[in-house]
């Protein structure tokens, strides 16, 4: 996005068709890896600054629609965060006509205090897009190609978002124990997320595009 | 010079890091080829046993056989660590499927961080291990293992050998991670031609000149380490057999600093445990494995430790069961129907006394009503309560399975030449002495058996097999073969169990290794024409030789 671009966060873009039944596994799929790699364990701070991390989880999930499995971090938590905004999506999706492309996009961010009357900022500095494009098939023997095609393009994906991570580029720095919450989403109870929004975008057949942004609860809550 | 731009306490952190990053690495990819589906918890609590922060269960025996891969060794530069991954077909065909290499080179990273950045980075990799290793077509080949084959791993050090994974193989990048005495790199290199299921897929070389050769199919090197399989049954107790990895374990407790990055505050201290369980509490479940074994071991020279739940060929008539883990004195943990249909008269007592640690059961097999031996099921019930107290019982014992701990090189010989119901010896070709004639043949019918051999022969099979082991201290398998397709030779009276010992780990064929193998066939056919000769010139000494065997 032109604002991601403005603010010097790196942006990928990933590019799905899949049949409508296939469009909350795929974008889950992604978005779990991407929060695989971007979750550490809960960090416990200590005296004179040291902290410890806590210990991330992993399971194998299987798709029902998709010839395709991929892994998690065990934080039923965040998976039920993820489905709420990919069930979200999907419902835009559907009812925006049956030709509807629209795209779902994970941003992490950093909070930067401001000081009164000023309100806290919000500093991307990484951004996942999933541009999804539902098609429609005629009979079963499609279908059935649709789900191993589908699989085949998953793991490509899977591959591009390790491909970029293992850049290691820009991370937030380690924050305090007072700025931990400025780069970190410390309200889950098993792990940590850096901090993250999810937003999506339908444009649906008349070319109208619909952004909702889905606010991520967090403890200190911005000021409006 | 390198090293002393690094502290020795950096180093000997980084030593260990990339030391438990390799244990690890090769835990996930065996981990994901199990064939089940992995889960394990987050703690928001430390342990300090979960290396990298992350929920990586140890499996022992994947542990022992890394370890000894490497033999005190760290990957380095022309030194890499190799996880083959590879498929065996029922019929005994096998393919190599991939090969994940964990290597190092010598780009290194002077200005990072050891105890902090490359810690993370090492972590971040491991969870890129964790998606890729789902990702590769090896995945869901491993995902519907257990009939018509299985997945089998293989751990090796040294250089990297691609050459079995066929033409085309991809490649595919997991990540890198810079340090300051090199660059770890881990990438998986895999077949793409998997069009698996057609019958001419794999090469069946014959015999040549009646030489059978111990070989993998595709694989020009000999197998430098013997291959194992991925299904590992988990959980329970293996102190008896492989001390467990949190024996003297180095624990890994992570203290980092949010002070400027160089205070790093990163303690690792050596922490000994007992053996316990795995503290998280993980469902490393184990699939069921219905797979015809029995065919291999019967016209094969295995070097089988703790064997396979096998199921016989249809042509059989009954499966043949093995257990893993155990000597014949847990025979009842043996399930065959025998001719009752059920469970097998189990004897009284154990033959030998290594108890109560193994109480590995087999499954039920698919479309076979077996009742499992379990102490609330068995009508033998006094057999049963003799050993493995406490232990068995529960329902859930029934769902575990048996798995093959070893599989050595073994011969790949067309299965039409042997059946199992009428078994010619297969290496009687081979015997030093003349054949000998059936009636003769100790193997059909056997001698007395000797009052050391175990009770359960005869009574597993009414032809009075003498396929069971005796009560010997080798506590790695028990094999009931009701025609042991082994030794006939008075000279060597052999049972099973000592068979089995004595040819479990074959030196390597001179023929086969890297150096000379291809030189020395080349002489060998070469030197053929002499050899004709000599045979020509002798031709009335083999005349008279045939007409004593007439």
């Amino acid at each position: 996005s032109a604002r991601a671009a403005a603010m010097n966060c790196r942006a990928e873009v990933l590019e799905v068709s899949v049949e409508a039944r296939q469009v909350e596994e795929a974008a889950l799929a992604v978005l779990h890896t991407v929060l695989l790699h971007r979750s550490t364990g809960k960090f416990h701070y200590k005296k004179e600054g040291t902290y410890s991390i806590g210990t991330v989880g992993t399971q194998d999930v299987d798709c029902d629609f998709i010839d395709f499995a991929y892994v998690r971090v065990s934080s039923e938590e965040l998976d039920r965060a993820l489905r709420k905004a990919v069930g979200d999506f999907k419902d835009a999706l559907r009812s925006s006509g049956s030709d509807g492309v629209g795209q779902i996009s994970l941003e992490f961010y950093q909070k930067k205090k401001s000081r009164w009357p000023f309100s806290d900022e919000c500093i991307p500095w990484e951004l996942w897009t999933i541009k999804v494009n539902v098609v429609n098939l005629a009979n079963e023997q499609e279908r059935q190609i649709c789900r191993e095609k589908v699989g085949e393009k998953l793991c490509e994906k899977i591959i591009n978002i390790v491909e970029v991570m293992n850049r290691h580029e820009y991370l937030p720095k380690m924050p305090t124990q007072s700025e931990v919450d400025n780069v970190f989403d410390t309200g889950l109870k098993d792990v940590q997320p850096y901090l993250y929004k999810i937003s999506y975008q339908i444009t649906d057949s008349l070319g109208t595009s619909v952004t909702t942004t889905m606010r991520r609860l967090i403890k200190d809550t911005l000021a409006l | 010079a390198m090293d002393t731009d690094l502290s020795s306490q950096d180093r000997k952190d980084l030593d260990k890091f990339i030391k438990f990053f390799a244990l690890k690495t090769v835990q996930v990819i065996v981990q994901a080829r199990l064939g089940e589906k992995i889960c394990t918890r987050s703690s928001s609590s430390p342990t300090g046993s979960d290396w990298f922060n992350l929920a990586i269960k140890d499996i022992p025996e994947v542990t022992h056989e890394a370890k000894k891969a490497l033999a005190g060794q760290l990957p380095a530069v022309g030194r890499s660590m190799c996880v083959e991954i590879s498929l065996k077909t029922s019929e005994g065909d096998s393919m190599e499927l991939e090969i994940w290499c964990l290597e190092m080179n010598e780009k290194c990273d002077k200005e990072i961080k050891v105890s902090y950045t490359v810690y993370n980075r090492l972590s971040l990799l491991l969870k890129s291990l964790l998606a890729i290793t789902r990702v590769t077509p090896a995945y869901r080949l491993s995902r519907k293992q257990g009939h018509e084959y299985v997945i089998l791993y293989r751990i090796y050090f040294g250089e990297v050998q691609l050459s079995g994974l066929g033409e085309g193989f991809q490649t595919v990048r997991v990540g890198t991670v810079g340090t300051p005495v090199g660059t770890i790199t881990l990438s998986c290199a895999y077949r793409i031609n998997l069009a698996f299921m057609s019958t001419r897929q794999f090469e069946r070389t014959p015999p040549i000149m009646g030489i059978i050769i111990d070989h993998f199919v595709d694989r020009p090197y000999p197998s430098s380490s013997p291959m194992h399989p991925c299904n590992y049954r988990a959980g329970e107790d293996n102190g008896a057999v492989y001390p467990s990895v949190e024996d003297s374990q180095e624990v890994c407790t992570t203290s980092f600093s949010t002070s400027p990055p160089s205070q790093c505050v990163f303690t690792v201290t050596k922490a000994h445990f007992q053996t316990p369980p795995p503290v998280v509490t993980d469902t490393l479940k184990v699939p069921v494995m219905g797979l015809a074994f029995s065919h291999q071991l019967s016209s094969s020279r295995l070097s089988y430790q703790p064997a396979a739940l096998a199921v016989g060929s249809a042509d059989m008539g009954y499966p043949v069961l093995l257990a893993g883990g155990l000597t014949a004195a847990h025979p009842h943990q043996l399930i065959g129907p025998g001719k009752e249909g059920g469970v097998p008269p189990v004897p009284s007592q154990p033959a030998h006394g290594t108890q109560a640690d193994q109480e590995r059961l087999c499954t039920p097999l698919d479309g076979a009503h077996y009742s499992a031996v379990t102490p609330s099921s068995s009508e033998d019930t006094e057999t049963v309560s003799n050993s493995s107290e406490g232990k068995c019982g529960s329902p859930h014992d029934l769902l575990e399975t048996i798995f093959i701990r070893k599989v050595g090189a073994f011969v790949n010989k067309p299965i039409n030449q042997v059946t199992m119901a009428n078994l010619d010896i297969p290496f009687a070709m081979f015997a030093p002495k003349n054949v000998e004639l059936e009636d003769n043949d100790p193997m059909v019918n056997p001698p007395d058996s000797p009052e050391t051999e175990s009770p359960l022969q005869g009574s597993l099979h009414s032809e009075g097999s003498s396929g069971s082991s005796t009560g010997n201290t080798h506590d790695d398998f028990v094999m009931i073969d009701f025609k042991p397709a082994f030794s006939k030779d008075d000279i060597l009276p052999m049972d099973l169990g000592t068979f089995y010992r004595e040819f479990q780990n074959p030196p390597q064929l001179s023929s086969l290794s890297i150096d000379i193998g291809a030189q020395s066939m080349a002489e060998d056919l070469d030197s053929l024409p002499e050899k004709l000769a000599v045979h020509e010139k002798n031709v009335k000494e083999f005349d008279a030789f045939v007409e004593t065997l007439q």
